[in-house]
């Protein structure tokens, strides 16, 4: 598949000369859905608003469907639209104006029955005419995608999209998202929680302190975030993996323990085997205790392999 | 160009417009009034004429400005401080639209409101005294060009404004002073020569004089200064705002 965004070298200091973004190279693909998983301020709102024209990259280039964003913004606007972070609405125009305003903007003649389609995904049919600041929060949201969904967008860009969401609404936002893809429209959605890439990514990028860490599929990802470890410890400490236990996925441990990784979603763990086979060669146990890997843990992970 | 874009922002911000349409007219319609007690019937009473114009009537043009440049300056100022207050801004610099049409649908909402409390204000000081307008047209050409270059500056005075404070400072401590020290309520030839020469450099002086000359056939300076004063002024306001667009100057981090 052709990349839709294509990001090479991007870098973003802030005016208070705090570089949020270090040297970011990212392709994304047409049709496919990312989630950009990182901690609070790992710098995904910088990355979305500089690809979305928020804010002036320091350095570096983009392009969006081919077209560069600084020197052919029209071109590469028009085929992005941007549900943000932040709930910012007009707090006293009517839903259906605001949607309406946001189409205008982005260069498209007016057409009701797309609206009306629109804010009917969206559920949001029956409050058009209702002011926004009568709205709850995720009603707001709603009009937040519905404003960028106006114009018709090739790409779309959410940010943190769940936040302060229940799971009704998750749900249908998520079938919203769902028939976007089957439209062909690429999305790009930023998150903290690894449950939610899981259940709607093709692919996971993990960012933090401003650099890309890895994008994976999201099925490589998922089987390396299910792994957990065993750690095993023996009456007498060992200081080798005892023969006879080859078979097994184990590593020597710190003071003479053994560390058995395993995976959480495979059929069989092997832990049973594993306990016997450690009997069977004469070996007894002391204490075991296992750790899951979670996404904290392949931050730091991450983050020591690339300063190492 | 994205006209559309145009089009959107403008639509948009008419609506804010009518809907506060009675607070938008009642205050000018208001404050025009008393300003015909005060100044028209009570002063205007020990002053008889000024240029062969009854005293009432004279100050006509100059109330009309006094409203149209407080208008424009705040209403554009407020137009575009708004988004970036609440942060919808983010939608106006994400989308495929210029500085050109950015600017052109707010300072064309916030003239259309200037405008039409202008010419509220026309309709009401008819009630009050009674004039007529010798060059109709040319009034109509004054007073649009003020509200579009007025505007222009309001914009510029909305994007460099961080807090509420600063929006109410220009109007209130440049634009008022300017228009009441800019020959408002007065002919710039009853103030002592020295005073006259350094009145020359209040741009308003050359909208109120033209605009005065619109209506009764006289002004201060030549007409043609006041055109050109105000294509000075405008020349510099779109100047101003290309360049923030550029540099992104407090819109764009
Ligand atoms: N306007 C700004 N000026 C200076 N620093 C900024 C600005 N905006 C963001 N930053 C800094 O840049 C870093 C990245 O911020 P960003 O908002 O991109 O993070 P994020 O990944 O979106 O975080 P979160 O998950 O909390 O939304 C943070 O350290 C933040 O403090
Ligand atoms: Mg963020």
């Amino acid at each position: 598949m052709p990349d839709i965004v294509s990001i090479t070298d991007l870098t973003k200091t802030y005016g208070s000369g705090f570089q949020a973004l270090k040297s970011v190279s990212l392709d994304i693909r047409a049709g496919e859905i990312l989630a950009l998983l990182g901690p609070n301020g790992a710098g995904k709102t910088t990355l979305i608003s500089t690809v979305c024209g928020i804010t002036r990259p320091t350095s570096g280039r983009v392009t969006v469907g081919g077209h560069d964003i600084l020197d052919d913004y029209r071109a590469a606007r028009r085929l992005i639209g941007l549900v943000p972070q932040e709930i910012t609405l007009e707090p006293f125009e009517r839903v259906i104006n605001t949607v309406r305003f946001s189409r205008g903007l982005f260069g498209l003649g007016p057409d009701d029955a797309h609206v009306e389609r629109v804010l009917r995904q969206l559920s949001l049919w029956d409050k058009k005419d209702s002011k926004v600041v009568e709205l709850s929060g995720g009603m707001k949201r709603r009009v937040l995608i519905a404003k960028a969904l106006s114009h018709e967008p090739r790409v779309l860009f959410l940010d943190e999209p769940t936040a302060g969401v229940d799971v009704e609404l998750r749900k249908d936002m998520w079938r919203v998202v769902a028939d976007l893809k089957a439209d062909g429209v690429t999305i790009i959605l930023t998150t903290h929680y690894i449950e939610e890439a899981e259940a709607i990514a093709d692919r996971i990028g993990i960012i933090a302190k401003g650099e890309i860490l890895l994008v994976e599929d999201k099925a490589a990802l998922l089987k390396r975030m299910g792994q957990k470890q065993m750690v095993i410890e023996l009456q007498s400490p060992v200081n080798a993996v005892p023969d006879g236990l080859g078979d097994f996925d184990l590593d020597l441990g710190p003071e003479g323990t053994l560390v058995y990784t395993y995976d959480t979603r495979a059929n069989r763990t092997g832990i049973t085997k594993l306990l016997s086979a450690l009997s069977g060669a004469g070996l007894t146990l002391r204490d075991v205790q296992t750790r899951q890997s979670s996404l904290e843990d392949i931050f730091v992970n991450l983050v020591k392999e690339d300063a190492a | 160009m994205n006209l559309q874009a145009v089009r959107a922002i403008y639509v948009f911000e008419m609506a804010r417009t009518f809907r506060t349409l009675l607070q938008s007219i009642v205050s000018p319609v208001l404050s025009t009034s008393l300003y015909f007690v005060v100044f028209g019937a009570a002063i205007g009473s020990r002053i008889d004429e000024v240029e062969g114009v009854s005293y009432g009537a004279f100050i006509v043009p100059g109330l009309m400005m006094l409203s149209v440049l407080q208008q424009s300056v705040s209403n554009a100022a407020f137009g575009i401080y708004f988004p970036k207050f609440i942060g919808t801004i983010y939608e106006l610099l994400s989308a495929p639209a210029s500085f050109i049409e950015i600017t052109a649908g707010y300072v064309l909402a916030a003239a259309t409101k200037s405008l039409m409390i202008g010419l509220i204000i026309l309709a009401t000081s008819f009630a009050f005294v009674d004039i007529s307008v010798q060059h109709p047209l040319w009034m109509l050409a004054f007073l649009v060009l003020t509200c579009l270059s007025f505007s222009l500056f309001g914009f510029i005075i909305g994007i460099w404004a961080q807090n509420f404070e600063q929006l109410q400072l220009v109007p209130l401590l440049i634009v008022t002073p300017l228009v009441f020290l800019g020959g408002s309520f007065y002919s710039i030839s009853m103030l002592p020569p020295a005073w006259q020469t350094v009145t020359l450099f209040n741009p308003v002086v050359y909208l109120v004089s033209g605009f005065r000359w619109s209506f009764f056939g006289a002004s201060d300076v030549p007409v043609v200064w006041s055109l050109l004063a105000i294509a000075l002024f405008t020349a510099l306001c779109v100047g101003v705002i290309a360049w923030i667009f550029r540099t992104g100057y407090r819109i764009r981090k």
